[in-house]
This record gives C-alpha cells, structure tokens and sequence, in this order.
C-alpha cells in the first residue's frame, strides 16, 4: 500500500468519526432546545398531553433522569453513555432503546436489502439499455423512466400494488412481516425509486463515458459494442454513479418510514413515526444516531471502494478527491426530488 | 506500380440531419499504396479528420458518407454493416487517435488495452495476450515495457502513453495504420522520438500509413506523397519534396510561406505613415521597429528568480523556477522557449506579479516590485499586460466585443463611457478588425479574431510590456502568421516590449531580437536569436533545433 493510499484511508476513517460526533451533538443540541419537557411526556403516557402532577414527583424524575444537571454535564454524560452503546430507556414504554432498535432493525434491513437488489437490477439494466438501444425513440423512451420513477409517491405505488396482487388478484399478503411472500411487494414498492436514481445517475455517466476518446480507441481495436459498453464505459460510469450511495441510503431509510406504514411492517420505519408521534426523545435520539451512523458507513464503504475502481485515487491519493466532490455536488441535484 | 492498398474515391460526408445537413468533405479521392506514407494536411475545418474517421467507420453519430467510395485491398467499405467492421478495424486498419490523455482508458491496466486488441480478434489470449502486449509495448519503444503494462495510462508521460497507443494500433498487425495527428499534443523533442519510433516500426512491418496532420512540415518530413486539403476539398497531392518546394495551388503556396518551422524569415513591420499619429514613449518608430537590445535602461530586469511550489506530503516541493535572471530592453522582444513543464509560464507570471517568487527579484525600471502596493502596484498592473495562449477560454462569452476591450479603462477608471467605447473602437481598429465587432459576442468570431481582441484589451491601458503567453498555438499557421505580423507592427507603431512566451522554437525566431531557453526551471541559454539558431551553445538547445519538422523533406532525397 502506497503512502497516498494510507493517507487517503486515514483521512477518510478520521472524517467519519467526525460526523458521527457531530450528528450525535447536533441531536442532543436540537432535542435540548425543543420546547417540550420530557419528563412531562413520560407522565402523559407518551401521548404528548399536559397532565397536572405533583411537583415533587417531577423533580425526583428529573433528577432520576440527570435533567436537572448543568448542560455540559448531561452532554458529557450523554456522550460516555451513547460510546458504551447505552441509549437510554424508550420513555413511552421503558425498554431499553438498543433493544427496540436491536429488534426492529433487521426487518428493516431486509426489506431495504431486498429492494436493494431489485433497484440495482433494475437501474443498470435499464441504463445500459438507454444507452445500447440502436432506435433513437427507445433511447428517448428509456431515458425518460427515471424521472417518472423518482416522481411517483411511494405510498401511491405501495396502495397500487396492494390494489392489484393482494386484493384483486391476490398473489401476495396486504400486510404483515409473515414470511418471503410479504416481503415482495414493499421491495418492490421500495426500489421503484431507487432504481430510478440508479438509473439516472449511471444512464448521464455511460453517456459521457460513450462520448469520451478512449471508447473510439476501444472500437477502433475492433471491440464489439458489448464490449465498449461492459468493458470500457460501464465500469467507468460507476464511479460518478458511486457517489450518489449515500443517497440511495437515504432513500431507501425515507422509504421505509412509508412503506413499512402503508404495508403495516415491523421495522425502523413504523418504530421512527411513533417514536416522534409520542415524543419519546431517547428513542429518537437513537434512531437519529442509528440514521447517522448508516450513511457515515456507507460513505465510509465508497471512499473504500473509490479507490478499487478508479485507480487515479489509488495513485494521486486525495488528490481526486476534491473532483469527486463535485461530482457529488452535481449528482444530487438529479435525485433530490426522490425523498 | 502495385494496386492501391486503400482508396479513396470522390467521398462526400455531411454532418446533421433535416435542414441542418450540411456537407462538409466534397468528393476526397486519393490512394495509399502497401507500405506508402500519406499524409493528408490541412488546418482546422479542412476536413481531414473527418475523411480519416470515414477511412475507419468511426464517424460521429451525426455524421454520414453520402457518396463515393472507399476500397481496401479492393473491398468497398461504405456502407458495411457494424459487425463486418468490426472485422476491418484493428486487424486491417490500426488507428493511432489524437489526444494521448483521453484516448486511453484511464480504469485499465495499458497492457491490458493492448492485449484487447489481440483478444477481440482472437489472436491471443489470457497469459499469452498479455505476454505479447509486453512485447508490443517494447516494440513502441516503451522502456521497462514489462513493468509498464501493468500501469495505469495516469502514471505514464504523454509520450509515453502515445507509444501505448501506437502500438494498440499495431497489434492486431494491420495493413493500414491511420494516424490522426498522432503528435500534436506532444513536445517537440518526444514528437520527434516517437515519430521517428513509428518511421521505424512502418520499415520493420511494411505497414501503410495514413497520416493526419495540421503540420505541412511534418507531413513533409515523415510521408512520401502529401494530400493537402482545404475546406473539405484536395487541392493538391504530390512528392512531399515537390509540395513544400514548388507548390502548384495557391493555397498550398500560403501554408508553405506561413510555415513557422519552415522558413526562417523573421516577421517585419511595415512601415507605416499613420505611425507617427501613435504617441510612443521610448521607441519612437525605429526602423522596422527594433530597437537596439540593451540600449539604456532595461524595462524589465529579473535577478536569480526562484519559485517552488508544494507538492503534496510533508515539507516536499518542487522548484519550477531555479534561479534565472533576465532583462527585457525597451522595444525588445525577448522569447522564451521551453517545453511542457520548464516553467516558463510561471516566469511569466512571476514578471507579472501574478506570482510571489520565492527568492530573487523583478525590478521594473531599476524599481524592486515586491515592496509595492496600493496605487504604486496598480499603476505597474496598468504597465504590464498579458495575453493568453486560449483565445477561446479567455474571452467572456456573454459579454460583447467592445465591453471586454473596454475592461481595463473601467477597472482604472478612464473617461467616460462614451469615450472608453470610442478607444475600444480605435483599439479594434489598430489590430484590423472591422468596426462591427464591437457589438459581437466571442462566440461569432474564429480563433484569429478572438486573438485579434484580447491583444486589443491588452493594448487598452497603453502598457509598456505585453507577455504573450503562447499567443498562437492553438491557431492554424495561416492564421498565425498573421497575428505575429499583427505583434511586430503594434511593436513598431507603439514601442512596444513583449515577452513572448512558446514551446515552438520556430515561432519564437520569427519574432524574437532574443531568445532564452528554459528546461526543468533554468534557463540553459540567453543569446541574441540569430546566435541561438546558428551557433547554439546548450547541448537541450541543440536536441530542440534538431527536432524542429520540415528540415528532412528540404536537406535530404527522399
């Protein structure tokens, strides 16, 4: 390994610490100045509504809860706790908030896995066939999918294909997290945005990369149009495409609050809306750490693999970095409208 | 004579479709025998390009042959389906593209890129295709081939990676090699390497080769027969011998004459009796504007100049200028040629005060600049002016003609607006563009007038010194010729003091009183410019003048 390289990887990890402290402090900061008083939800039952209580009573909670110590000290506190992975206690029904999370998540997971997969599928076959289509109006047809597939509402498709292959044609379940069958249409419903970004992002850098002199060297050696496009411009066009990860990340997180509520799923998405719904700042607080830390190891995961498929940055280092940026920058605007 | 190899008969190519299809090569014909040089020379918009790509079926997706025909080894290949080109391209005709930086996939090994175009053909495969891409590459004359091929074309030079080039053209072992300005983008010195490498090869395999060339002297030094275009027609094909030396068509006759590399004619002024009407401040009219070199106080002096830059890691740093010292005389032209990377740029931006140089100094009229600022350092910005090698980056697009002359009078806040647009009129004029430009944007102007109007805003402050940082490299000779023509008359209406910046030594004679040669930061030889071309004493300076094109086809019999 190159000295560049080391350094490269150094900064990177370094970086993703940094964001994962910053995400935790921000949190904390943003919960602390919200107006409503904690202590008040958890008497309300986590309904949110103002009771008359003793004011003893709350002052023992405060102080049970460290809420009556100066603000460096709970933040202090707060941040030893959160590095020994303890997250507190769901204020609405005490249970340990990792726990919560630990039994929501991979539900989660797999639905997001799952669409995952399809949405790759989809956006690079789709791309690849923008681009290898030889009628100018399949091209125009193909390119025009995306912005269609990013613009629908995910509960609109969810409603849709519940409408269609449960209840009219009843192929899968409406509902539930009963077995791989019910895991078919939220997939679905999931990735139908998510392979549009895909498809996006790669369909513009496989029609650069097409346009690009070293592509007319690869056909003027006699290479097939299969392999310009396999060999030559796809891998090429995946670097800007890697840069919109992080995105899809939080597609697929944004998506999961929707259609794990329309399908009545088990997961992070249903365990988020009534973590907010009831107030209950610790399992928020967590849920927000859990989003961060997800997107700081998936541009942990690029910057990683950057490098395995550009061998510019395994040369120059972060040299390119600052390119890539602004790549990033220019890649977002396309895939904003998704979330 | 043997039957032709390829051949190009009456070929017509139009670009665009509908009412925007518009012709662009009309009825090209010309031969390449087995193993025959061709050259095909044009300037920009010639069509050559275009007739080379024609030659593969390689044109842009806009572009269409609309007739004629082109023959290999009498097979006609206008208008052959995809999959029998792909036949065609590598195995029967190799092409060496243009732009060694881009043409090369940057996310694969070169070895591998050469070894593509074994596999594709079915010639070799796995370990043997790459084992013969070493060999290949070693053929190209890439030292270290072995370890080479497994790099990335980021860690290869330019020249370097126009061997790789060279030889994915070869591999496959074609018959034809089409060369599309194959050099352009190189040194002089590494243009010369690897060409004489491909000259070399051609001898070896017998190979043809169609060469595509902007450059008539090189053309002449590496082909047998020369095909001079010129807006989509040949004009003219003959002996490179009988081309360069008694052209028949006039068109041929202006591309021979504007020839940098070709004569060694130095640029002159006219002299002119509207001269006299230009206030001159220190060279009032000398003849054909020179005025001795060193005579009084030099305008400009650079002492032991230093620049180093930080590179990338701890402490580390490069020295892009390593201790030269100069001086410019008043109404002196004083070149300074240097290939990529000898940091001749930076000099100029040191002169310029664009840079702080690290050690050393400049002194303006025996003044040290690096104390001054405030209005002192604006008034030595209005002094110096420069001009930029890219006439079409360094123009704002959206903003007409006669505002970007004008800038300069707004930034110092001269006259008023009525009288900043009659000087950005006279300053139009006093570099011959027509009145109308004024109102035009960059965008309806060719590179020569472009030029034309960023001498003009150069000019706007009546500065003493213009640094003319490749003023016409990117232009076509014709046009070349005349903005160096331009330079030295302004020079000699106006007194004028340039630093004229070239990696073409042979356009740095033509308007040069000296010249300095710069390699890796220092400047290896300062001498007045007729000493430096006949009697040059750096052994670089040497290497530079040999590698200078167009000197074969006039000393030696083809």
């Amino acid at each position: 390994m190159s000295s560049a390289l080391a350094g490269y990887l150094a900064r990177r990890v370094g970086q993703a610490v940094l964001v994962l402290w910053a995400a935790f402090t921000v949190t904390f900061a943003i919960l602390y100045l919200l107006p409503s008083d904690p202590v008040a939800v958890m008497l309300g039952g986590g309904q949110g509504e103002q009771v008359d209580v003793d004011p003893a009573q709350l002052a023992a909670l405060r102080a049970e809860h460290g809420l009556d110590d100066p603000l460096p000290v709970q933040y202090a506190a707060a941040l030893w706790r959160t590095l020994h992975l303890d997250l507190g206690t769901s204020i609405s029904n005490g249970a340990p908030v990792t726990r919560l999370i630990a039994d929501a998540l991979p539900q989660t997971a797999l639905l997001a896995a799952a669409a995952f997969a399809l949405a790759l599928v989809l956006g690079v076959a789709t791309a690849l066939a923008s681009t290898w289509a030889r009628w100018g109006w399949v091209r125009s047809l193909l390119l025009a999918l995306p912005p269609l597939g990013v613009s629908l509402p995910t509960f609109w498709v969810g409603l849709l294909l519940i409408q269609l292959l449960s209840f009219r044609v009843p192929v899968f379940p409406a509902l539930g997290n009963e077995g791989a069958a019910s895991l078919v249409l939220p997939a679905v419903t999931l990735a139908v945005p998510v392979s549009a970004s895909i498809a996006q992002v790669l369909a513009r850098g496989l029609r650069t990369a097409l346009a690009e002199p070293y592509v007319e060297t690869a056909r003027a050696k006699g290479a097939s149009r299969a392999r310009v496009h396999l060999r030559h411009a796809l891998r090429n066009a995946t670097i800007p495409a890697l840069t919109i990860a992080g995105v899809i990340v939080g597609n697929l997180l944004a998506g999961a609050v929707v259609v794990e509520t329309v399908f009545s799923r088990v997961g992070i998405g249903r365990l988020t809306v009534s973590a907010v719904n009831g107030q209950d700042i610790p399992l928020v607080q967590g849920l927000v750490l859990l989003a961060a830390a997800v997107f700081v190891a998936t541009n942990l995961v690029v910057d990683l693999l950057y490098p395995v498929v550009d061998p510019r940055i395994r040369l120059l280092g972060g040299a390119r970095a600052s390119a890539r940026r602004t790549a990033r920058a220019t890649a977002r605007p396309v895939v904003g409208s998704t979330s | 004579m043997s039957a032709p190899l390829l051949q190009v008969s009456d070929l017509r190519i139009s670009y665009g479709s509908g009412s925007h299809r518009r012709e662009v090569v009309h009825g090209v014909s010309f031969e390449v025998h087995p193993g025959e040089v061709v050259a095909v020379v044009g300037e920009s918009g010639s069509g050559k390009s275009t007739t080379a790509h024609a030659v593969v079926g390689l044109l842009p997706a806009s572009g269409a042959v609309d007739g004629g025909s082109v023959r290999l080894e009498g097979e006609e290949l206008v208008g052959l389906p995809e999959r029998a080109w792909r036949s065609v391209r590598g195995a029967r005709i190799g092409l060496v593209p243009q732009d060694p930086t881009l043409s090369l996939n940057p996310v694969k090994r070169v070895g591998e890129q050469v070894a593509e175009a074994l596999v594709v053909h079915g010639l070799a495969r796995g370990a043997a295709a790459r084992a013969q891409a070493v060999e290949l590459l070693t053929a190209a004359g890439l030292p270290d081939a072995g370890v080479r091929a497994r790099q990335y074309p980021a860690e290869l030079s330019g020249g370097m990676r126009q061997r790789v080039l060279i030889a994915v053209g070869l591999a496959a072992g074609p018959r034809l090699l089409v060369a599309d300005e194959p050099t352009s983008a190189l040194d002089v010195t590494v243009q010369r390497q690897v060409l004489d490498h491909l000259e070399h090869l051609r001898r070896e395999s017998g190979t043809a080769v169609l060469f595509i060339t902007h450059d008539l002297a090189v053309a002449a030094d590496r082909a047998s027969r020369v095909v001079v275009m010129s807006q989509g027609r040949v004009v003219e094909t003959g002996s490179a011998r009988q081309v360069l030396t008694a052209p028949r068509h006039p068109y041929t006759a202006s591309l021979v004459a504007s020839a940098p590399s070709l004569s060694s004619a130095r640029v002159t002024a006219l002299p002119r009796a509207a001269a006299s009407a230009v206030p001159a401040p220190a060279a009032p009219a000398a003849p054909v504007g020179r005025a001795a070199a060193g005579a009084g106080e030099p305008l400009v002096q650079v002492r032991s100049l230093v620049k180093e830059f930080a590179l990338p890691g701890r402490g580390r740093t490069q020295r892009a200028v390593d201790g030269v010292s100069f001086s410019i005389g008043r109404g002196e032209t004083l070149g300074l040629v240097g290939e990529s990377g000898s940091g001749k740029t930076t000099t100029a931006r040191l002169v310029l005060g664009l840079e702080r140089p690290t050690s050393g100094q400049v002194l303006v009229e025996g003044r040290d600049t690096a104390g001054l600022r405030g209005r002192a350092w604006r008034e030595l910005r209005r002094r110096m002016q420069l001009v930029y090698q890219n006439p079409y980056a360094s123009l704002d697009p959206r903003v007409a003609v006669g505002e970007t002359v004008a800038e300069p009078l707004r930034a110092f806040g001269v006259g008023d607006r009525a009288s900043r647009r009659r000087r950005a009129a006279e300053l139009l004029e006093k570099v011959q563009l027509p009145a109308d430009v004024l109102e035009r944007r960059p965008a309806e102007l060719s590179g020569g007038q472009r030029q034309r109007v960023a001498i003009a805003r150069a000019l706007a402050l009546d500065p003493e010194l213009v640094v003319c940082d490749e003023p016409v490299s990117a232009l076509d000779v014709s046009v070349q010729a005349r903005i160096l023509e331009l330079l030295v008359q302004l020079q000699a209406d106006q007194g004028l003091s340039y630093l004229f910046i070239s990696h073409d030594l042979a356009v740095v004679r033509q308007i040069s009183d000296r010249v300095g040669v710069m390699r890796h930061g220092e400047l290896v030889e300062l001498a007045p410019t007729a000493e430096v071309f006949t009697r040059p004493r750096h052994p670089y300076t040497v290497e530079l003048l040999e590698a200078i094109p167009g000197r074969r086809a006039l000393e030696e019999v083809p």
